[in-house]
C-alpha cells in the first residue's frame, strides 16, 4: 500500500458502482489516490475508467458507494457545491477539447477570466506563464484549429492547469499522438504534477509513456480492480490479465475472437466429412 | 474578426433595424395620427347597422373624427347600439345626424356626422337622436323590383 | 387485432416521446431563463452573438424582402387594377408584409440561416466536449453559451423582421410607382390611413418577437440535446429548421387569430 493514513487521500473511493440503464459499467470498486502522486487507471477500451474518472469529477452519479474527493463525497453535493469543488480541479479531455472559437490565448485565460476577478494585465502574465510552462508561447494568437494535435493536447493541458489546480485528471492524454509530442505530454504531466504539488489521475491504455511516469497504477477490467501496484510491480506481474496487457498479447484471458457462433456453421460450408 | 469589427457590425445591424421600425412606424403606419389625445364617447341607435364593424371610421364633412368603438344589441328597443368615439378637438351641435353611409358602391361602412344648427354641443355620454341606419342592397333591389311590378300592373 | 394493438401502441409510444421530449424542453427553457443573467452582466457576450446570429443574416433577409415586395407589387398590381383600385396597391403590400409576410418570412429564414447555425455550434461544441470541458472548469455551459446566443436570437429576430418588411415595402414601392406608374401619393397616403401603429405595426412586432424566442429556444435545445455524433449533430440542426419552422407558422395562425379576428378587418 502506497500511504497508509487516510487523510492525505485526495480521493478515495469506496465501493463504487454504476450501472447505464441496467447494463452494468463499474462493480464495487474502491480506490485511494494519495497526495502529491500520478496515478494511472489502466484498462482495455470500454472498461470503464473514463466512467470512473467522470465520477470523481462529479459530471456522472454512481448507483451505489461513495466517491470523496477533497473529503468531500461528491455523490451528495448539489450543482453549486459541485462547481465550488470542480474550482479545485482540472481535467484534460482526450482530443484537448479547446474552445474552438477563442484563439489559444483566449482558451488559457477563460477560467481566470471566470472565476477570478484579476486584472487584464495579470491575467496576460499568468496565461503567458502557462503558455511558456507547455513551451508554446509562441502560438498565443494563434486559432486552436490551426494547431497540430499534439500542440492543441498541450495548450489545453495549459488551461488545465491555469487555475493551478489541486487535482488534475486526464483523460488518455496519450490517444492520437506521434512519439515526439507524447512523451512532451507524458513529461509536462510528471513536471506540472511536481511543480504545482497537486495529484494526478491518468486513465490511459498506453502502457509505455505512463510507466515511466505514475507512481501507483490500477488496472480496471471488467467494471472491477482486477491489480494494482507500482510501475515495477505491475511489469513484473503475474496476472494474467496485466500481463497480457503490458506486453500487448494478442490472445489471454481477453480472446482474440469476440465470442460468436460456430464458425463452421456460420460460413455454411458443409463440414468435411 | 476582431472585436470593434463585430461591434462596429452589431451597432450597425440594430440603428439598421431600429430605423426600419421608425420608417414602419411613421411612413407606413401613420404615428402621427395615432393620438392617445383626449376624446370623448357619445351613442347612437341605428335600426340596422349593415356591415359596420368596430374601429370604423367616423367622418364629417369627409374629415375622420373619431373611430366607433362598439357595437351592441339592445335587448329592449331592438336596435343596435354604436359608441363613438371621437376626439375632443371636433365639438359638434346637439343635434347632429348620424348616418350609416358607404365609400364607393361596394367600400367598407362608416357613420358620416351632419352637423346641425342647435347652439348646446353635445357632451360625453349623450345619445344622437337623429339617425339614419344603413342602406341594406337586398332591400334597394326588393323596392326597386316592386316598383317595377307595380309600374307594370298600372300601364296593363 | 394484433396489428390495431402494435399501431396503437406505437403511437402511445410516439406520443410520450414527443411529450417527454417538449417537458425536458420547457425544463430546459426555465433554467434557461433562470441562468441568463451573465448573458446581460456581461453584454460583450451576447453582442457577439447578435453579430451572428442577426449581423450574418442581413443580406438574405433584406435581399428576400426585395424580391418579396416586387412580387407583391407586380402581383397585386395586376389583381388591384381589374378592381380599378391600383392606389390601394400600398395598403396591399404593407398590410401583406407588416402582419404577415415580414415576421413568418423572416421567421423562416432566420431559423434556416441562424437557427441550424447555432445548433450546429453548440451541438459540435458538446461533440468535442468543449461543453464537458466548461462544467469540468466549474463554468455553466447554459449560462455562458446557450444564454448569450438566445438572447441574441431574441434581440435579432424583429429587427430582421422590420428590415424585411421596409425592405419589402420599398420593393413594392420601386414595382409600384416607379416601374408601373402608380401615384405615389395615392400609393403612400392610401397606405398611411390603412395601416394602424398598434393593429398592425405593433402585431407585426409582437409576432416577431414570439418568432424569435421560438426559434432560438428550438436551435438552442436542439444543440444541447444533441447526440455527441457527427450524425447526432447534423439530424438535430435538421430537426431546428423543420420544428421552427412548423413551429413558426403553427404559432402565426395562432397569433392571428387571436389579434385580427377581434376588429375590424380593415
Amino acid at each position: 500500500m502506497l500511504n497508509p493514513s487516510p487523510e492525505t487521500d485526495v480521493v478515495r473511493i469506496e465501493s463504487l458502482s454504476f450501472a447505464y440503464d441496467t447494463r452494468p459499467i463499474l462493480h464495487e470498486v474502491s480506490l485511494r489516490i494519495p497526495r502529491g502522486k500520478v496515478v494511472a487507471i489502466m484498462g482495455a477500451s470500454g472498461c470503464g475508467k473514463t466512467t470512473l474518472l467522470r465520477m470523481i469529477g462529479g459530471s456522472i452519479r454512481p448507483t451505489a458507494g461513495v466517491a470523496r474527493v477533497f473529503g468531500v463525497d461528491t455523490t451528495q453535493l448539489d450543482t453549486a457545491g459541485l462547481y465550488r469543488m470542480r474550482r479545485r480541479m482540472g481535467m484534460l479531455f482526450q482530443f484537448g477539447a479547446l474552445f474552438t472559437d477563442m484563439s489559444v490565448y483566449d482558451n488559457v485565460a477563460f477560467a481566470l477570466r471566470e472565476h477570478t476577478a484579476l486584472p487584464e494585465s495579470a491575467i496576460r502574465d499568468l496565461v503567458l506563464m502557462k503558455l511558456d510552462a507547455v513551451g508554446l508561447r509562441g502560438v498565443a494568437h494563434a486559432m486552436p484549429s490551426s494547431l497540430s494535435g499534439g500542440m492543441a493536447r498541450r495548450v489545453a493541458l495549459a488551461r488545465t492547469v491555469a487555475l493551478d489546480p489541486a487535482l488534475i485528471m486526464y483523460d488518455e492524454p496519450f490517444a492520437g499522438l506521434d512519439p515526439i509530442s507524447l512523451g512532451v505530454i507524458a513529461r509536462l504531466i510528471r513536471r506540472l504534477n511536481d511543480a504545482l504539488g497537486a495529484t494526478s489521475i491518468i486513465v490511459t491504455h498506453d502502457v509505455e509513456e505512463s510507466l515511466q511516469i505514475v507512481d501507483y497504477i490500477y488496472f480496471v477490467s471488467g467494471g472491477r480492480i482486477i491489480a494494482e501496484g507500482t510501475a515495477e510491480a505491475v511489469r513484473a506481474s503475474g496476472v494474467p490479465y496485466v500481463r497480457q496487457f503490458v506486453r500487448g498479447e494478442t490472445d489471454g484471458p481477453v480472446p482474440f475472437h469476440y465470442p460468436a457462433a460456430d464458425y463452421w456453421s456460420d460460413l455454411a460450408v458443409p463440414k468435411a466429412a | 474578426m476582431n472585436r470593434s469589427m463585430i461591434d462596429l457590425w452589431v451597432g450597425v445591424f440594430v440603428a439598421m433595424g431600429l430605423i426600419a421600425l421608425l420608417f414602419l412606424s411613421l411612413k407606413v403606419g401613420n404615428l402621427a395620427s395615432f393620438s392617445t389625445a383626449e376624446s370623448y364617447q357619445i351613442q347612437a341607435n341605428f335600426a340596422n347597422i349593415g356591415g359596420l364593424k368596430v374601429r370604423a371610421p367616423i367622418k364629417s364633412a369627409g374629415v375622420v373624427v373619431g373611430r366607433v368603438t362598439d357595437v351592441r344589441f339592445d335587448n329592449e328597443s331592438f336596435e343596435a347600439v354604436v359608441t363613438l368615439n371621437i376626439d375632443s378637438r371636433f365639438q359638434f351641435p346637439k343635434d347632429t345626424a348620424a348616418k350609416i353611409l358607404t365609400s364607393g358602391l361596394l367600400g367598407e361602412q362608416y357613420i358620416g356626422l351632419e352637423a346641425g344648427g342647435d347652439p348646446t354641443m353635445i357632451k360625453n355620454g349623450d345619445r344622437l337622436k337623429l339617425t339614419q341606419s344603413a342602406v341594406v342592397l337586398e332591400n334597394l333591389i326588393s323596392q326597386f323590383m316592386f316598383n317595377k311590378a307595380q309600374e307594370g300592373k298600372d300601364s296593363k | 387485432m394484433n396489428a390495431i394493438r402494435h399501431t396503437l401502441t406505437q403511437l402511445g409510444n410516439a406520443v410520450t416521446r414527443r411529450l417527454t421530449r417538449l417537458g425536458v424542453a420547457s425544463r430546459f427553457f426555465i433554467y434557461l431563463l433562470w441562468h441568463s443573467g451573465t448573458a446581460f452582466q456581461r453584454f460583450r457576450l451576447t453582442i457577439r452573438e447578435v453579430y451572428f446570429a442577426g449581423v450574418l443574416s442581413l443580406i438574405i433577409i433584406l435581399v428576400s424582402g426585395l424580391f418579396v415586395g416586387m412580387v407583391l407589387g407586380l402581383q397585386g398590381y395586376d389583381t388591384l387594377q381589374r378592381y380599378g383600385s391600383s392606389e390601394a396597391l400600398g395598403v396591399l403590400v404593407a398590410l401583406s408584409l407588416v402582419r404577415e409576410l415580414g415576421p413568418v418570412v423572416a421567421g423562416l429564414l432566420f431559423a434556416s440561416r441562424a437557427g441550424s447555425a447555432i445548433t450546429a455550434e453548440i451541438g459540435l461544441m458538446k461533440a468535442t466536449e468543449q461543453i464537458s470541458a466548461m462544467e469540468m472548469m466549474a463554468v455553466d455551459p447554459i449560462a455562458r453559451v446557450v444564454a448569450p446566443r438566445f438572447w441574441a436570437g431574441v434581440i435579432s429576430m424583429p429587427l430582421l423582421a422590420a428590415l424585411f418588411s421596409a425592405m419589402g415595402i420599398f420593393g413594392g414601392y420601386l414595382v409600384g410607382v416607379q416601374l408601373i406608374g402608380v401615384d405615389p401619393g395615392a400609393f403612400w397616403s392610401q397606405m398611411q390611413a390603412a395601416v394602424d401603429i398598434r393593429q398592425d405595426v405593433m402585431n407585426g412586432v409582437i409576432k416577431s418577437v414570439v418568432f424569435g424566442i421560438a426559434v432560438t429556444w428550438i436551435a438552442v435545445f436542439e444543440g444541447y440535446d444533441a447526440p455527441p455524433t457527427a450524425e447526432g449533430v447534423s439530424g438535430a440542426t435538421t430537426r431546428t429548421v423543420v420544428t421552427g419552422s412548423l413551429a413558426i407558422l403553427a404559432l402565426d395562425f395562432m397569433l392571428t387569430a387571436l389579434m385580427f379576428t377581434g376588429g375590424n378587418a380593415k
